[in-house]
């Protein structure tokens, strides 16, 4: 029965294996700028930790294999090397593999979160809440006019908790529904919940990031391919979170500028 | 290490009356004992759970039919709602996590052997002990009675991430009454998981025998008292993370909750409170958890494997420090489960390199167990499968962990399946097999009876696939970008993967109805199981070396044991059998390798 083991062992490593090799799943395809280097880490680590899955298993399903069978004479062999060997082996390996890993990814980390967003970067807030982000958009002014959480009424349709009638700054805001971007322009997201804990997670931008109530937070990205992506809610906020999402819609220059325009007639 | 103080516990004559024999009882086998029973209580339920939410999973809208009964608004109709999924998958989480793998490896297993193997006649506060248990008994009501208050269990994730933990009943169904029944009966359960630490760590240190030195301490015992330091640690700080999070409830106060919350338009009371504070405390326990899970089958698993190999490990010693560091480690990596969590971007790269360090003294443990195979005797029964199968499965949950420990990587990977898979493989099958390599090594020496082995192989071949093909498919999901916690796939990029959901789930449906088995076969044999003979599996340790299985009140029939070797000595040349006891004063020429 050990030679079943060791067998099935090796069977399950390998078949585990195929449907990675074969990209039989994988993730929505990149239309980041930095998404490249996350994939490409991810793809480091996985030839990495892939050969040291595979050679873990074969090593023991071999083991197995080979010493579940001895003749009852037999006298017990000690592994070439002994435990120091191993421990040495673990520490070279392992450890410079890991560490190798840990410190290139930190490349693509720095890209998303340490570098700062460009000076023409496009601002855009997006607000969470149970269970449906909202965008807003400074308008001409540029500025956007402050929150008044005593406001925020989905009843009324005020969803940010603007006072047009006392902010100016409030006057022009464009509030949204949809997140729309131009394509191959910075944009420079500005993040706030207005209840509970949320995600803003787009795959295809190879960006998740946690919305923290009482914390503002930052992100930004550009995206570099005109389509339509999804925004979903990676954070447990309630019975709908599952439901919780919204459209990114990547424009070229010219649509965007017409689409931002029609929201504002729209406002 | 002491020459008598064991004495002085056992000095008081057994039980005779039913109640404090069986129900109220200071002797750690029979807590032991409750421990494994509450623990099989408890597998069994989130076993159920698991069920449920995968049959919703695969099918959405799918009636199962009386599940009307357990809830009338949670599944009108027989279909589970949304927010119904959300509180069975709490439950489930709960359960499996704190009632099953914290107390069968740890408190079940460790209070019926720890005592026996460093040669007590008890634990030091058997009282303590007592209370440990009804403690953690108490805990398990609570939390089950949340299903039947007002309108559920709390939904919010066995994480129990602030603030839709902290708000109350405005949060949405299950975060009013069910909320602070979960936050209590967890705080309960830490002061039962405190009380049996204590009593660990001090059997441990205080009550060897003679000749049980620290170093001769089977791998096991070693692998229960760093479990009980960790538990002594961890669970000193989620208590009062529950306590603050009931005061949130019931007092009026805002640990959790940030100011000018507004939610169904109503701004909410609270002010000053952080949500990453429930995080940081939360993860500061939860990482330790994971290793509170593990680190005993770990343990388990070195005990039966050498046993089985005929052959002590490479290197006992590694083993133990091994052990010892990921229960260091373990406080310094907490962080990486909070890399997008919208704490400091720097903090996330300091929590990172700890993570990947930590998989050194994983990839040690693996290459010791592995390493040490070579050149045994091996013996297949169903214990060493079960073992074998825990290394299979602790190296396919821990490649994972390259992944999940590097900050860029977890943009895309954190909260999908590819974390559940992750978590699924290291800390809950794996711990579950080292449960089952416990049971059937030890079964013999707890009853008096062998379990039916042909059973038993039946039971681990289709443990281990059915293990391996519903979790596998998870890591594929979480590359795929499908998120966890969501009842329902229905946006567009998920949609395609429904067929590999269910896929799953019925590989879950039928991994786990095999587990009946095992239930027929431990209650079967313990009646009517083949009589076992008193060493049947020619084992060193001293839970081998009693005068009766089970054995007798005071554990060794009034002998004070006196230890001469290590634990593991096997493979002995010139010996009569190829072993040598721990207790026997025969002179060997000890097989350590300490040299």
């Amino acid at each position: 029965m050990g030679k079943i083991l060791a067998v099935t062992i090796i069977l399950i490593a390998i078949l585990s294996a195929v449907p990675i090799v074969m990209h039989t799943w994988v993730a929505p395809a990149d239309v980041s700028v930095h998404g490249h280097l996350i994939d490409e880490q991810m793809a480091e680590t996985m030839a990495e930790a892939g050969i040291a899955f595979l050679a873990g298993q074969i090593l023991l399903g071999l083991f197995i294999w080979k010493f579940s069978d001895v003749k009852p004479g037999a006298r017990i062999k000690n592994f070439p090397g002994g435990a120091m060997g191993l421990v040495i082996g673990a520490f070279l390996l392992v450890g410079t593999e890991v560490l190798a890993l840990g410190v290139f990814g930190v490349k693509a980390w720095s890209e998303v979160y340490f570098q700062p967003p460009a000076a023409n970067a496009m601002p855009i807030q997006v607000q969470a809440g149970q269970f449906a982000f909202y965008f807003r958009y400074p308008g001409p002014d540029g500025k956007f006019g402050p929150i008044h959480p005593e406001l925020i009424n989905e009843g009324t349709q005020n969803l940010f908790g603007l006072d047009q009638d006392h902010d100016p700054a409030s006057k022009d805001d464009i509030v949204t529904a949809e997140m729309a971007i131009p394509v191959n322009h910075e944009v420079h997201l500005l993040m706030h919940t207005k209840d509970l804990g949320h995600s803003f997670y787009v795959p295809a931008l190879r960006v998740q990031q946690d919305f923290v109530p009482g914390l503002d937070v930052t992100l930004h990205f550009t995206a570099t391919k005109v389509g339509k992506y999804e925004i979903v809610c990676t954070q447990l906020c309630g019975l709908g979170h599952y439901n919780m999402k919204a459209y990114l819609d990547v424009m070229s220059q010219g649509d965007f500028d017409s689409w931002l325009k029609q929201q504002a007639a729209n406002q | 290490m002491h020459d008598a103080p064991a004495h002085a516990v056992h000095q008081h004559a057994a039980p005779t009356s039913f109640i404090r024999k069986y129900v109220f009882s200071l002797d750690h086998k029979v807590i032991g004992k409750q421990y494994y029973g509450l623990a099989l209580i408890a597998v069994l339920t989130g076993m159920v759970l698991s069920w449920l939410m995968r049959l919703h999973l695969g099918w959405v809208n799918l009636k199962i039919p009386g599940l009307h009964l357990l809830s009338a608004s949670g599944a009108p109709g027989d279909v589970m709602t949304p927010e119904y999924y959300l509180q069975l998958m709490t439950m489930h989480g709960t359960i499996m996590v704190f009632f099953v793998l914290t107390t069968a490896p740890f408190a079940a297993f460790g209070n019926y052997f720890l005592p026996i193997q460093v040669g007590a006649e008890d634990m030091p506060f058997p009282r303590f002990n007592m209370m440990s248990f009804w403690v953690t008994f108490t805990a398990f009501l609570v939390l089950i009675s949340s299903f039947f208050v007002g309108d559920g269990p709390t939904l919010a994730g066995w994480t129990q991430y602030a603030p839709l933990s902290a708000v109350g009943a405005v949060a949405g169904p299950g975060q009013g009454m069910g909320e602070v029944l979960w936050a209590s009966a967890i705080a309960i359960f830490c002061v039962g998981q405190l009380l049996g630490s204590l009593n660990f760590i001090t059997t441990t240190l205080d009550m060897r025998t003679k000749g049980m030195s620290l170093w001769r301490l089977p791998l096991s015992a070693w692998a229960w008292f760093i479990t009980s330091v960790m538990g002594l640690t961890a669970f000193a700080v989620l208590m009062p993370a529950c306590i603050l999070l009931i005061l949130d409830h019931v007092a009026g106060t805002s640990f959790f909750v940030a100011s000018n919350l507004v939610i169904n338009d109503q701004l909410q009371p609270h002010s000053g409170g952080s949500t990453l504070l429930w995080q940081h405390l939360f993860w500061f326990f939860g990482h330790p958890e994971v290793y509170i899970a593990i680190v005993p089958g770990m343990g388990v698993v070195s005990h039966v494997l050498i046993a089985n190999m005929r052959r002590p490990m490479l290197s006992h010693r590694v083993i133990v420090y091994s052990m010892g560091a990921l229960a260091v480690l373990s406080y310094m990596v907490y962080g990486h489960h909070m890399f997008v969590s919208g704490m400091n971007p720097f903090s996330s790269l300091a929590f990172s390199f700890p993570t990947l360090i930590i998989t050194i003294p994983s990839t040690i443990l693996v290459l010791i167990w592995i390493g040490s195979l070579y050149g045994s005797k091996l013996r297949i029964n169903t214990a060493s499968l079960f073992a074998l199968g825990f290394i299979s499965l602790f190296i396919s949950g821990g490649v994972s962990g390259f992944f999940l420990a590097q900050p860029s990587i977890d943009i895309m990977l954190h909260a999908t399946y590819f974390v559940v898979g992750h978590f699924h493989l290291v800390m809950a099958v794996a711990a579950i097999f080292g449960i089952f390599a416990g049971s059937y090594f030890w079964f013999p020496k707890v009853t008096g009876r062998m379990m039916n082995e042909t059973l038993g192989k039946v039971h681990f071949w289709l443990t281990f696939v059915g293990a391996y093909c519903i979790f596998m498919p998870f890591h594929y999901l979480g590359i795929a970008g499908n998120v966890r916690r969501y009842q329902a796939f229905v946006d567009d990029y998920l949609v395609g993967l429904i067929p590999l959901h269910r896929f799953i789930t019925v590989a879950a449906l039928i991994t786990g109805a095999v587990q009946l088995i095992f239930l027929y076969n431990l209650i079967h044999s313990g009646f009517r199981g083949e009589k076992a003979p008193l060493n049947p599996w020619q084992a060193t340790s001293l839970e081998w070396s009693t005068p009766s299985s089970p054995p007798p009140f005071d554990n060794f029939g009034g002998r004070h044991v006196v230890v001469y070797h290590d634990p593991y000595q096997y493979g002995i040349e010139g010996a009569t059998d190829d072993y040598v006891m721990q207790d026997s004063p025969a002179q060997i020429q000890s097989v350590r390798d300490e040299k």
